[in-house]
Order: structure tokens, then sequence, then C-alpha cells
């Protein structure tokens, strides 16, 4: 079975992110870009169900500006076989990064895809969900456990109510979450050798697909931001201040 | 203008997620019917028929709606679709997994999440961990779009909608409900709690989280965790905070040897009063906390149980 694994450029998640002064968009000079931690655990996934035996062939791909080479040359490294660039310099909504993938999977005949629940950046989580259903696939999404017996797919996922249990039949997509696996790091001798892995950049025009946004963003602001507010000494002390101040107990 | 909003439900009743979920469709305008799907759920439609604004209640009582498995309900919806200008659901995770697979089988974008409804056309919504947000509008014909509970109120009810069946199964053969694990609590629902009190990694172990629980239980509270708490196997996984686990906004939110990383003050920010306890007096919480208590929690928290 060949996998697919998407891959998205995103800022790293420890930086603060601020809007831009025209209130257009935020602010991305000089901020360090990464991979999105839960395409990190999709591409894990990947790589462990090779070491199993169940997958044949791992292709990363990012549908991205240039750059994304970066953070598919990072899966190349944790143990992609390939790499496709999808190159977009502008930011493409889920719909379509969904629809350009879709074209990938026909053409690669991909059997399991793989991706994360949601990118830090834009918070959506959608794409896994739309891609699932342009294929008309079966849709694992929140994933924290995978398990292929036998052409099925059994999968756990993280739900509100706790965890729910699936069958699902293959060819499917599955999103990621948190606990699904911890990401190994890419050693020294597999970084360099990602660096002779094939990664192939096609422009996302090629595709046949509509390009263009159906979403447009009028306008970016900051949150309101809280003060903080004062230390207590004593926990007599904050409970006067809840009750008295505050009324909240 | 019509509006379908998914509800969600326990089969015999409503969700709060729902009730907030309609007064964001109230907010667009134009006439609401709810969808009821689910296997045995006629006292969720009855519970429906009761929230003020509702035209209709549409109920999808079928065994393929169990566990309301994505293929299935979204194909139900699509089927629906037709008679709809929005397509609406809370931002639970059945909103999340349901409603892209409706818009792309529909051949529409979808809006996430929503905190705020400017027009038909136009939302809110929150981008890069809760610190911008952006004013977003679509194009499509249909609307599809999840709505954060947080930033709605409650509608009422005293309505009495009409409730009719919808009884073509839309069974895919995709994929099949296998279980589930729900941790069981009397206690309030963390999303809708008044007040929460969230522990994180300075808790060390589950054991210690009935630390929490003591203090829940005099408050009427709800108990959270940051993400390194339920990652350690302290506590389980649907108590998770955060930017992607779940968002709550109560009137006072206690935080307990949690450092404040952004990825867990996008789930907890917008809570009315924010208690801070921790021994670091650099940990970030501080910057948000209304009042900081630096202290060992271990002695903090009995304390705190002891004086309430
Ligand atoms: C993609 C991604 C998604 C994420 N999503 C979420 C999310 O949804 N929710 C979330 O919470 N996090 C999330 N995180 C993780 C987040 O970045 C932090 O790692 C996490 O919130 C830290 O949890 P913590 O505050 O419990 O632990 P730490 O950062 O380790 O903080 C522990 C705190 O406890 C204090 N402490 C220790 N012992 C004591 C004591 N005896 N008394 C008092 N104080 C004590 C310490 O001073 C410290 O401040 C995400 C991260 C990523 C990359």
């Amino acid at each position: 079975m060949k996998i697919l694994v998407m891959v998205k450029r995103v800022t790293d998640p420890n930086v603060i992110i601020r809007v831009n002064a025209e209130n257009t968009s935020v602010d991305l000079n000089n901020v360090k870009m990464a991979i999105n931690p839960f395409c990190e655990i999709a591409m894990e996934e990947a790589v462990r169900l090779k070491e199993a035996g169940i997958a044949t062939e791992i292709i990363a791909m990012s549908i991205g500006p240039a750059q994304a080479q970066d953070q598919l040359r990072t899966a190349l490294a944790m143990g992609a076989d390939r790499g496709l660039l999808v190159e977009s310099e502008e930011s493409l909504e889920p719909l379509t990064v969904a629809k350009l993938t879709a074209k990938v999977v026909e053409e690669e005949q991909i059997g399991l895809v793989l991706l994360g629940k949601q990118s830090i950046d834009t918070d959506n989580s959608q794409t896994g969900q739309m891609l699932s259903a342009i294929l008309g696939w079966s849709q694992g999404t929140f994933a924290s456990k995978v398990d292929i017996v036998d052409n099925t797919l059994n999968l756990t996922r993280e739900v509100d109510s706790g965890l729910q249990s699936l069958t699902l039949t293959l060819p499917s997509v599955v999103t990621c979450d948190l606990r699904l696996n911890e990401p190994r790091f890419a050693s020294l001798p597999n970084i360099m050798k990602a660096k002779r892995k094939p990664l192939v950049i096609k422009p996302a025009a090629d595709y046949g697909v509509d390009l263009t946004s159906k979403i447009k963003t009028l306008k970016v602001e900051s949150p309101n931001t809280r003060q903080s507010g004062e230390i207590v000494g004593s926990v007599a002390a904050l409970l006067d201040k809840l009750k008295t101040e505050k009324g909240v107990i | 203008m019509s509006i379908l909003v998914l509800a969600e439900h326990d089969n015999t009743g409503l969700k709060e997620a729902t009730l907030t979920t309609i007064t964001a469709a109230s907010q667009i305008g134009g006439d609401i019917d709810v969808l009821i799907a689910g296997d045995q759920c006629a006292g969720a439609a009855e519970a429906a028929a009761k929230i003020s604004g509702v035209s209709r209640v549409r109920v999808a009582d079928n065994a393929c709606y169990k566990g309301l498995l994505a293929e299935n309900t979204a194909a139900l919806v699509v089927s629906l679709s037709s008679e709809y200008s929005h397509i609406m659901a809370p931002a639970t995770t059945n909103g999340k997994n349901i409603l892209p697979r409706v818009a792309a089988s529909l051949d529409v974008s979808a809006f996430s999440d929503i905190i705020g409804v400017v027009s038909a056309d136009t939302f809110k919504r929150t981008i890069y961990a809760g610190n911008a947000i952006a004013t977003v509008q679509s194009e499509d014909t249909i609307k599809v779009i999840t709505v954060r509970g947080t930033a709605f109120s409650l509608a009422e009810q005293n309505g009495s909608a009409s409730i009719g069946a919808v009884t073509e199964a839309h069974d895919l053969g995709l994929s099949t409900f296998a279980g589930e694990s729900v941790a069981k609590s009397d206690r309030v629902e963390l999303t809708s709690a008044g007040i929460v009190i969230s522990g994180g990694r300075g808790m060390q172990n589950s054991e210690n989280f009935s630390m929490l629980e003591k203090v829940a239980s005099k408050l009427g509270a709800a108990v959270g965790a940051s993400r390194a708490a339920v990652d350690a196997g302290f506590v389980p996984n649907d108590m998770q905070v955060g930017q992607t686990g779940k968002i709550v906004a109560p009137d006072l939110y206690i935080a307990v040897g949690i450092s404040g990383a952004i990825q867990h003050l996008a789930g907890m920010k917008d809570s009315k009063v924010i208690v801070a306890i921790n021994k670091d007096p650099d940990a970030p919480i501080f910057q948000v906390a209304d009042y900081g208590l630096v202290d060992d929690l271990f002695d903090a928290v009995p304390q705190l149980e002891q004086a309430l």
C-alpha cells in the first residue's frame, strides 16, 4: 500500500504571532517556520506502518511556497521515500488543497492518506474531511490509534466525550491527533540521506483545479488583550477577592 | 434564507452547544430547522422542538447514524441541503468531523469555529491560536459553518416546533461504529461549566487530581487539564483545554500547575476571571491571570478546599 502524507509549512508553534499594521493579515516577516506538528505525527505514523510491513512506499506532499521544500526534506529525513511539492505562492483554501491532493491520490494510486487533524496557523481542521469527501473514501479524523489488519483499518478517535472506535474500509483518509505517536527526531545520517532523495516540484496550476479562493478575508484584528492582574499573598486573600471584588464564588 | 442546524445531542436530550449554535443562526436570520441524526434519538428531537426560534425539527432516526459516522451523516445532510442557504453545527468533534465533508460534497468552502456573525455571509473566527481574529466573507451559495459555543449565548427553550421524520437512510458502508469509551462523571460539562479548575504537569500524577476534584465538588465546577497532563496520562483526553482541545470561557477559571503556553491560553483566555496557582513567579500564566498565587500547589490547593 502506498501512503501519501500531507505536510504543511506553518509558523513555529512557540512563536507568538501578531497582526500587521494594515490589519490585513498577520506579520510573518522573519518568523521562524516549521513543519505543522500534526503533520509530523502523520509522518511518523506512516514510517511506523512501513516498518511494520504494511506500507510499501511513503510519498510526502506539500502544497505551498518553494520554501516548503525545507519541510519536505524533514519528512524525507524522517523516512518518506520521495517528496512532491505542489507549488503555490498564494496560500490556498482547504477545499482547493483537498482538490489538488485528490488529483495526486489518483495519479499515484494511493491507498491511505495521512495528515494532521488541523494546521496550527489557520486552525481550520477541514482538509482531511474534504479530501475524503471528494474521493468518496472512509474518513477517520482525530486519530489516536491506527491499526491495519487484513485490509481493514481499526481506528480510535479522540472525541469530546472520550474515545470512539471505528472500523474503516480502505482506502481511507486519516487525520492525526496529538497522542497518536511521538514523532522521532531525524538522525544526522538520515538528514544527509534525505538530501539525495527525489523531490519533484510541480506548479499547482498544472493540475487543472480552479485555484481562486471563495473566501475573502476582509480584516485581521488583534484580540482583546488581558491585563495581568495582581499577585495575592494567601489563599484567604484570593477567596476574599473572588467573593467580594468579582462575586464569582 | 433558511438554515439547517445539525444538533449535538445524546439521543435523550440536547447538548448546550446546540443552543449556542441556534443563537448564532438566529443572528444570521431566516427560518431555522434542526436536524437530529442518531439511533433512538426521539428524546433529543422532542427537546429540540422546544428551542425558541426553531421552525421544524427533522429527525433521522436510524442505526446507520449511531456514533454520527461522518460518511453517513454528511450524506444525510447533503440530501437535505438544497432547501437551505446555511448549514451549521456546533464546533464539537462531531461538527468538525462532519461539516467539512458536507461542504466538499457540495463543492463549497467551510467556516470553522466562528466566534461572530457580521452578516449572512460574513463571519469572525480566530486564527493562530487565538492571536488574531479574521473577518471572512463567503462567496458560495451555501454557507457551511461550525460555531464556537463560548462565543454565543444559549437560545431560550419555550418554542414548539413541528417534528418530522427523514426516513431515507444513507448507509454508505464505508465505516462502522465499533464502540466508545466515555468518561463517566456526574460533574457539569467542561464547556458549559460556570467554574473550571484545571491541572497541569505540576499535578505530577493522576491521584493528585483528586485534590482538584474535591475543590470542584465544593464549587460545582468542572475539572480540566493542560495537554501535558493528558499526554502524561494523568487524565483522559476529553479534559484537555486549549487550541487543539476544548475551548472554555467560564466565569472563573483556576489554572493549577499550568505554565500558560499559547496553546493552553487559546482555550481559556476568554474566561471572565482567571486565577493562577503556580510556584514559578515568572510563569506566563500570570500575565493573563486576574489573581495570581505564587505558591506550591500541594499547600495551596488543600488550603483552598478547606476554606470553601
Ligand atoms: C500542536 C500543539 C498543540 C497543542 N495543544 C495544546 C492544547 O490544546 N492545550 C494545552 O494545554 N497545551 C497544548 N499544547 C502544549 C503546550 O505548548 C504546552 O506544552 C502545555 O500546555 C504545557 O502544559 P503545562 O502547563 O501543564 O506544563 P508545563 O509547561 O511543564 O508547566 C508546568 C507548570 O507547573 C508549575 N509547577 C510545577 N510544580 C508545581 C507545584 N508543586 N506547585 C505549583 N506549581 C507547580 C511549573 O512552575 C510550571 O509553570 C500544544 C502544543 C503543540 C505543539
